[in-house]
Order: C-alpha cells, then sequence, then structure tokens
C-alpha cells in the first residue's frame, strides 16, 4: 500500500469502528435502547428513563472507558520508546501504583468520589515526580536507571496497596478491589480526561518522526538531529500525565497499554506516526467494546472491565503473534 | 587526492580528550579535506569511539575546538549539522520489529520539515541505498529476522541515505565477511572520491574506526593512532602506518611486508 495514503485510510476505518463501539455502549444494556433513539438522546434530544439512561448513564461512561483506553494506550507507545523495552507499559515506571495509594487510601477514610479522584491524580502524580527525580540524580538518566526506579517505586506502591487492604474495614475492600481492578461505574467526568488525551495527541504528532529517529538508539538519533535529551525528558512527562489522567478516570486496567501498541504494531508497523493515533483510537474501541460486554454479558451482574481486557486481549495477541511469520 | 577547494570539512584544533581522571590523547591536530579517509586505529579502550563521537560534536572537548566545514559545531543548528555529517554507531539497536525500508527511510530524518513525509524521492534515495550495501530486495523484510552483517548494512544503508557529506563510521566493518568488509570500504572510498556533482558541492570524506591495520592501510589516506596511554600519532598513513609505532600502540610485534606494491602488516 502507498506509504502516505495509509494514514489515510486506517485512521478513518479506525474513526469509525470507535464510533461503532461508542454507538453500541450506549444502546446495549439492561434496558435496550434503539441505535437511533440512543444517538438523539446522546446529543440532547428525547424525554423520559431511556433518554435520561443514555444520557446520564450511559454516555458518560461510554466517553469515560474510550478515553481511558486511548489514554493508556497511548502512554503504553510512549513508554516503549521511551524505554525501548517492549514489556514497558503505562504502569511500569510506578505511575498506576501511586494513583492506587493515592485513591486507597481516600478509600479507607470513606471519602466523597471527587476527593477520591483527586487523590488518585495527586499520587499518580507524586510516584511520576519521585521517580523522575531519583532516576535523575545523578544527572545520566539511562533507560536502565529509569526503569530499576520505577519498578522498586510501584514495588513500594504495591506493599502500600497491599497493606491498605489489609487492614481495611470490610466494607471497603469491595470499592478498593474494583478501584484496583478499573472500574468504570462511577466515571461521571470524563470531558477533562478527554481533553488532556486530545491535547496529548496533539502535541506528540508534529514530533512522531523525531520518536521513530528515537528507536535508533540515541546517539544515532542525536547525530540526525534530534534533541534526544529534551524529547525524553517531554516523553516521561506526557506518559506519565497520560496515565495519571486515566487511571484517576478509570482505575488501573490492565493490559491495554501493554497489548494495544503490540497489536497496532504487528498489524501497521512501527510508524509512530500511524501507530501512535491508531493505538489511541484501537485503545478506546478496546476498553468500550470490553466495558459494555462487563455490564451486558452476565447482567445484572457488573464485571471490573480489567478482567474483560485481558481475556479480550489475551488471545487476540497471541493469535496474531503466532500468525506473525518471524 | 582532490583539489581542497572551500574550508575543509573537519577540523580539530589542539584537542584533548579526557575522561573521568584518564587522559585518552593529548593536544593534536587534524583537518580532513574532500576526497580524504581517515582511519582511526588503536587498541580496545583507547577512546577510539570517545575521539570520534567528539568529532561528531556529540561530545564537548576537553581542550581545543572542532569546526564542520570550517564552522565550530556551536554555529551549526541540529538538522543542518546532521545533514553534513552521519555517524554509524558501533551498535545498532533493534529492540522492536521493523521494516528494513522503514528502517533506512529514518536516515531521511534531517531533510524532511516537522510536519513534512518522505516522498516518492526519499523513497528512491532510500532502496539505492539498500542496492549499494547488497540489500536489494530486502525492503520489507523485518529487521529482527536479519543476521548481524546484514544488520550492518541496513544501518549503513541508512547512513547513505542520509546523504551526508562527512562520514563518521565506528567500525563500519563489524560483522561483516570479508567480501562486504571490502565492499563497504570501496564505497565510502568511492563516495569521498566520487567527482563533486556540482561547485557548490565538494566532495565528500570519512573518519572511521578499523580494527584491521591492512585495511586501514588500503583504504585510509590520513591516519590517527591511539596508544591507550594518552598518546597520539597524527599524520599521512605512511607516515603512522609504520612496524614501530604500531607495535607500540597495539603492544605486540608487528612486521611490515610488502607485496606488489601493497603494504601488509602481520603479527609476529
Amino acid at each position: 500500500m502507498n506509504r502516505t495514503l495509509r494514514p489515510l485510510l486506517v485512521l478513518p476505518a479506525l474513526a469509525l469502528a470507535g464510533a461503532a463501539a461508542l454507538m453500541w455502549a450506549l444502546a446495549a444494556g439492561e434496558l435496550p435502547v434503539s441505535l437511533a433513539d440512543a444517538l438523539a438522546a446522546a446529543f440532547g434530544g428525547g424525554e423520559g428513563m431511556k433518554a435520561q439512561i443514555v444520557r446520564e448513564l450511559r454516555l458518560p461512561r461510554a466517553v469515560a472507558t474510550f478515553v481511558c483506553g486511548g489514554l493508556l494506550a497511548l502512554a503504553g507507545a510512549l513508554m516503549q520508546v521511551l524505554l525501548r523495552n517492549p514489556l514497558a507499559d503505562p504502569y511500569i515506571l510506578g505511575i498506576s501504583g501511586g494513583a492506587a495509594v493515592g485513591a486507597l487510601g481516600a478509600i479507607t477514610a470513606g471519602a466523597a468520589a471527587w476527593v477520591i479522584d483527586t487523590a488518585a491524580f495527586g499520587g499518580a502524580l507524586a510516584a511520576m515526580l519521585l521517580v523522575f527525580g531519583l532516576a535523575h540524580g545523578d544527572g545520566s538518566w539511562t533507560q536502565t536507571r529509569l526503569l530499576l526506579t520505577g519498578v522498586i517505586v510501584a514495588a513500594g506502591c504495591g506493599a502500600a496497596t497491599t497493606l491498605m487492604l489489609a487492614l481495611a474495614p470490610d466494607v471497603r475492600v469491595q470499592s478498593m478491589l474494583f478501584w484496583l481492578m478499573g472500574d468504570a461505574s462511577g466515571a461521571a467526568r470524563p470531558w477533562p480526561a478527554l481533553v488532556v488525551l486530545a491535547a496529548g495527541l496533539a502535541l506528540l504528532l508534529p514530533f512522531a518522526r523525531d520518536l521513530n529517529v528515537l528507536a535508533r538508539g540515541e546517539l544515532t538519533a542525536r547525530a540526525l538531529g534530534v534533541r534526544v535529551a529534551g524529547l525524553r525528558r517531554a516523553l516521561y512527562l506526557l506518559a506519565s500525565l497520560l496515565t495519571a489522567a486515566a487511571v484517576t478516570l478509570v482505575g488501573s486496567v490492565g493490559f491495554v497499554g501493554l497489548i494495544v501498541p503490540h497489536l497496532v504494531r504487528l498489524a501497521l508497523g512501527n510508524d509512530q506516526r500511524l501507530l501512535l493515533p491508531a493505538a489511541t483510537l484501537a485503545g478506546g474501541i478496546l476498553l468500550t467494546v470490553a466495558d459494555t460486554a462487563a455490564r451486558t454479558v452476565i447482567a445484572p451482574q457488573q464485571l471490573p472491565v480489567g478482567v474483560l481486557t485481558a481475556l479480550i486481549g489475551v488471545p487476540v495477541f497471541l493469535f496474531l503473534l503466532a500468525r506473525h511469520p518471524r | 587526492m582532490s583539489a581542497a577547494d572551500g574550508p575543509p570539512l573537519l577540523e580539530a584544533e589542539r584537542l584533548a580528550l579526557r575522561v573521568g581522571e584518564r587522559w585518552l590523547c593529548c593536544e593534536f591536530s587534524l583537518e580532513l579535506a574532500p576526497g580524504e579517509c581517515l582511519a582511526l586505529l588503536g587498541p580496545n579502550g583507547a577512546g577510539k569511539s570517545t575521539l570520534l563521537h567528539t568529532l561528531a560534536g556529540l561530545r564537548e572537548p576537553t581542550v581545543g575546538e572542532v569546526r564542520l566545514g570550517g564552522l565550530p559545531y556551536a554555529g551549526w543548528p541540529a538538522l543542518a549539522a546532521a545533514r553534513f555529517r552521519g555517524l554509524l554507531a558501533q551498535q545498532q539497536p533493534d529492540h522492536f520489529a521493523a521494516r528494513v525500508l522503514e528502517t533506512v527511510l529514518i536516515g531521511r530524518h534531517p531533510h524532511l520539515g516537522r510536519w513534512g513525509w518522505e516522498g516518492g524521492e526519499d523513497l528512491a534515495i532510500a532502496r539505492r541505498a539498500l542496492a549499494d550495501v547488497g540489500l536489494a530486495g530486502f525492503e520489507q523484510r523485518d529487521l529482527l529476522t536479519l543476521s548481524g552483517g546484514e544488520r550492518q548494512r541496513v544501518a549503513i544503508a541508512a547512513l547513505l541515505a542520509q546523504a551526508p557529506k562527512l562520514f563518521l563510521l565506528d567500525e563500519p566493518t563489524n560483522h561483516l565477511d570479508l567480501h562486504y568488509q571490502i565492499a563497504v570500504l570501496e564505497l565510502f572510498r568511492g563516495l569521498c572520491r566520487a567527482p563533486a556533482a556540482d561547485e557548490a558541492a565538494p566532495g565528500r570524506g570519512a573518519v572511521m574506526v578499523l580494527h584491521d591495520i591492512n585495511l586501514a592501510a588500503r583504504y585510509a589516506d590520513q591516519v590517527i593512532l591511539l596508544d591507550g596511554r594518552g598518546g597520539v600519532v597524527a599524520g599521512e598513513r605512511d607516515a603512522v602506518l609504520r612496524a614501530d609505532l604500531l607495535s607500540q600502540a597495539f603492544g605486540h610485534p608487528l612486521r611490515r611486508f610488502e607485496f606488489d606494491g601493497r603494504v601488509t602488516f602481520l603479527p609476529d
């Protein structure tokens, strides 16, 4: 396929699939709504209970899961570039660990939903600054040092999380677990995260080719005129902010940030100019579909969406990996 | 040697490098005119790569100044410098699957604007570069399925696609079999010797780190010999490639032979 035409075909196709996923999320549920009614309700039309459910429950939730999936996939793709490690995901450097400590602390204290969100975001930022400061300590800022610092901070946060779970009163443990697995049911305010996602992508796209160059190694990238040190710092901060926004919105949904960038890379290649927007859309689609399935498959029981992403993502990924000739 | 019209491609003036407490090379100067090849020789850990990175402007010299095309690196915008000089790194990091053609096209980066996308001309340049290193037909192969020597040639093709005037090559013969060692060095010497395409763009030059003294004897016009203890001998090939100097630098006795007018050094 023509190289320059490919994004013009792939991205609209993914955008259409995204729209379809969002439509399904609006229409499906315990109370089925026709597609036309759901669409009308989402844009402010329609009266009555159905329209209200679509507008006040399903729309924020669908947007939240789509945005969260997009944020995580984009952050994962960036972390893989930054650490040049195929195992990197948005949580590897302890951002979600910090958010979990903040959120669980707030849940333990019985705080209101917005306080939990704020605490999660604060925890994520604290972990981000801690890792940045420690990894930067001797001015070397190497991949290995950053990775090890992040993994250790993540382990510390994991221990703190487990401690809080062990000490928490029984009534709180259920909501703690749901937060940890990722739960979109409480996501009522997805719009700030949507702004973060759009701004992040808009900031990144002009530098996407620099990221391609970075994949050739730091030395080669510098010789090709890329300002590597600044770019890597910006990448770290941006990927961390995207992750913080995602975990604050829905919680630590697993697998999306690791698997979606790999899926897109297997299907489309490693050109970041195409990979970054495609992964964002694909992440959004995957999480929206997973969340809609999570609340409809065995309704009225709701499954944590993180479990569904793994159940969908793992076989698809293994299939693609096996099919891809080496 | 070609007539040096315009400034030299590369100058180092009273250059000295220190890493930590150790001096890698004491003060020396060099000048590389268009059309010339310079070989950097020395034992392991002598600082050949560090010196090459300094010449590439990726490291500040401890003492002295490096000038590219007559201008200190501080006066070069990063992308303009990338169009003038290119670096072949000693190791090629390949962690993710990527097509060979995509990888070679990365070399076109400094020639494209912020929003630019590789066009037909860039594609043609990349394909020609692949053909030049004997990898025609490998365009759609995955980098991770290639052998070490093939990956090295992909990296060389990416450097050719970058189309700089000054090639800085860190062990260009790494992983290459005998045939391609000669082919690659012939290729670079040919590029240096080729008559200038137009008046505004005089010929090219190369600085290469080599381990094989005999390849240096065959392809270099100038040689810089580091002895690993801070000593530097720099100059015309025949003044530097002497059995006594080489034996001392490498810490192993070497003997010089001449067959059919070609100089060869063999370890005792």
